[in-house]
């Protein structure tokens, strides 16, 4: 008890590690502590210490965006008085998110020694809308004891920073031309794919090559939500729900000339729901797609010849596909996943 | 309709129990996990886990044999066995292998959905109490095997010839597919605990105590681990696993959806270490652990399969508690490419550790 009531009075920097659920929820976070107080420390930008260090402390078996998390939080010890660790157990009604989010304070403890103190609150809106503003109550009390403030706090948050991407997800200007455009579909975890060190430049090396990319944060919000409840058994996974029914979307779309599936190895959810989309995708669109799996032990060389052979193979059936067929109906059928 | 389930260890006995008392036709997969193992590895998504593969492998055998209609219980998450149901039909369906599913589990139609399930699954019987009788003999006989499994745990370490147990625990599981319905299933039951305590035991022995926590797939299914808890019997290892099927049917499945008590002290004893459910059975792993300790056990042992959430958290937690309880824990990774030598040569490594720090201890 004596820490907490002494955290009010000491906890003036709180450190948040820029990995997980970082890319989603950073905005309201920054929102939320400076409206208390609190100076928020972000860690730094990932690079290869960070990812030794993580992959050092953290178990072999977990993925490699956990890992990198572990980076991220060895990253701030020392620069800030307590670091963030929601335990984000649901973030949707009827959903969660996933294991490993919901034990990730329990297993940096477990891993990392000498830590500063971790705020980790609960976040569990499954059944209980009122779940995102009892964290805030729970992660605002070592700040201040004024509920009401932490009550406006929160508020704002929600108003201002839900929903916001931070500056990594941004696509680098006046790289696109408007002649031979493609339009690339990029399903994938947000940590996945705007890391752009965990997934050595994916995004930028796609527009590289003239193709635009669109990931799920840039298609419409409800109608996302509104599809992915027309499959038999909905997907009680958040991202899970959210891709299906982004992959409703992209096949109503005449425009998307390609769907890339990035995944990190070893992860649970994208195991399966990657399985169904795919699946999905190639029962009702003759639609390239392909899967791109990242690990710590992998090349950039051949994440290169992989997306160069993607985007070559698109622009051909478009160009010669009646000379010299470049496709067919089971072209890509079995062989998506390997590499 | 002629249904089929896929195994888990000794789970075929309360199912057939089940269906027998039902009197619905069915078809029990070859018991042969090994096998299994090797055809659904074939057809599944490379990183989907150890479990999903076994059970594909169980469908694609019964559907050879005439299987059309596929029992299992299902989950909301956020665990994956939650979603089988529907990654399996979607292989099956690429497949070309016509097979319904029927899945326990609250739909998200609602409860109706259920009970129209469960009609179907009693061939239409109109009678509720012989379907909630049919359950209740079923839950029984999953108790009384499970007590027969940990009869074995207690006799292998002690028996004066070796190998007397395992003759009689692995005829027993031949036979029990001939027996028929809950009677027969229950003498041949009674017949096999009496042959088990006729079995001559070195009663002065003192055997190394080691608790097996871990996905319950894998512990559960001794082939799917090497036969892990049979072979540290037969090195004179007293074995304990706290998760079981009629724990998991019993607590899991009827008292929580009638919210009943139940004991939750491993809640309790996990919360040092992981907080909050988190799916799976990640908070038993933990709290089973400390509960071994506690009880004095030599040593701790977590098997999962390649890739398994929640476990993975569990493993993360786990070298916390060794420290501060002092005891050995080892884990044991399972996928299909797994061979079998390298896992005996970690645990005779492991069991040499143990008898050394017992050796310490009371010298």
């Amino acid at each position: 008890m004596s820490i907490i009531l002494m955290g009010c009075f000491i906890m003036k920097k709180v450190g948040i590690p820029r990995g997980l659920s970082y890319y989603e929820f950073y905005a309201a976070w920054k929102v939320f502590f400076e409206e208390l107080g609190a100076e928020v420390v972000l860690s730094d930008r990932t690079s290869k210490k960070i990812i030794d260090d993580g992959v050092k402390a953290c178990v072999d078996e977990a993925c490699f965006a956990v890992k990198i998390f572990f980076g991220h939080v060895i990253n701030l010890m020392g620069r800030a008085d307590c670091i963030f660790i929601p335990r984000l157990t649901s973030i949707s009604r009827n959903e969660y998110v996933c294991p490993k989010f919901g034990g990730l304070p329990d297993m940096v403890r477990g891993s990392i020694g000498g830590l500063p103190f971790i705020i980790d609150a609960e976040i569990n809106m499954r059944k209980d809308k009122n779940g995102g503003l009892k964290a805030a109550y729970e992660a605002g009390s070592f700040f201040t004891t004024d509920r009401a403030l932490i009550r406006s706090a929160y508020n704002k948050a929600v108003k201002s920073g839900y929903g916001v991407l931070p500056a990594e997800a941004a696509a680098p200007a006046g790289v696109l031309k408007n002649e031979g455009r493609l339009k690339i579909a990029v399903i994938g975890h947000g940590y996945n794919l705007y890391d752009s060190c965990l997934n050595m430049n994916l995004l930028n090396k796609i527009r590289a090559e003239n193709a635009e990319v669109i990931t799920l944060d840039m298609l419409d919000r409800d109608s996302i939500i509104k599809r992915s409840g027309t499959i038999p058994k909905k997907m009680f996974w958040n991202f899970g729900s959210k891709a299906v029914g982004a992959a409703f979307c992209l096949l109503d779309r005449q425009d998307i000339d390609g769907i890339l599936y990035v995944m990190a190895f070893g992860c649970g959810v994208d195991s399966f729901v990657c399985d169904y989309v795919e699946r999905l995708i190639r029962r009702e669109k003759d639609l390239p797609f392909a899967v791109i799996t990242l690990d710590e032990h992998s090349g950039e060389a051949g994440l290169n010849t992989r997306i160069e052979a993607f985007i070559d193979m698109i622009r051909w059936r478009k160009k010669n596909d009646i000379n010299l067929p470049s496709h067919g109906q089971y072209l890509h059928h079995g062989e998506s996943s390997a590499g | 309709m002629i249904l089929t389930f896929p195994h888990m260890g000794n789970t075929y006995i309360t199912a057939k129990v089940l269906l027998d008392e039902l009197g619905v036709s069915y078809v029990i997969p070859p018991l042969d996990n090994q096998e299994a193992l090797s055809i659904g590895a074939r057809y599944a998504p490379e990183l989907a886990c150890l479990p999903l593969k076994i059970n594909l492998g169980n469908y694609i055998k019964a559907y050879e044999q005439g299987a059309d209609t596929i029992l299992i219980t299902g989950g909301c998450g956020p665990c994956r066995f939650g979603y089988y149901s529907e990654i399996e039909q979607g292989i099956l369906r690429d497949l070309g292998i016509k097979m319904d599913v029927i899945a326990l589990e609250k739909p998200d139609a609602g409860l109706l959905e259920l009970m129209r399930r469960i009609y179907r699954l009693s061939g239409y019987e109109k009678n509720v109490n012989r379907v909630i009788g049919a359950v209740k003999k079923a839950a029984r006989i999953s108790a009384l095997v499970d007590e027969l499994e940990r009869q074995t745990f207690r006799t292998r370490p002690r028996e004066t010839a070796k190998g007397s147990t395992d003759r009689i625990y692995s005829a027993f599981r031949e036979n029990v597919l001939n027996a028929k319905g809950y009677d027969g299933i229950k003498k041949l039951i009674g017949e096999t605990s009496e042959k088990l305590s006729a079995i001559k035991v070195n009663r002065n022995q003192t055997p190394l105590k080691i608790g097996i926590v871990g996905e319950i797939y894998t512990t559960i299914d001794s082939a799917t681990s090497f036969n892990l808890d049979i072979k540290l019997g037969n090195l004179g290892v007293e074995v304990d696993r706290a998760v079981t099927v009629s724990g998991w049917i019993i607590d899991h499945m009827f008292k929580k959806a009638l919210r009943l008590p139940y004991d939750t002290g491993y809640v309790d004893a996990a919360k040092p270490y992981l907080k909050t459910m988190i799916g799976g059975h990640a908070q038993e792993t933990v709290g089973h652990s400390a509960q071994y300790a506690d009880r004095g056990f030599d040593g701790i042992i977590q098997i999962y399969p390649l890739s398994c959430m929640p476990e993975i958290v569990a493993q993360s937690v786990l070298p916390g508690l060794s420290r501060d309880k002092d005891i050995p824990v080892m884990t044991l990774i399972i996928d299909e490419m797994s061979g079998e030598a390298g896992y005996m040569t970690r645990i005779e490594a492991f069991l040499d550790v143990l008898d050394r720090r017992r050796e310490r201890s009371i010298g």
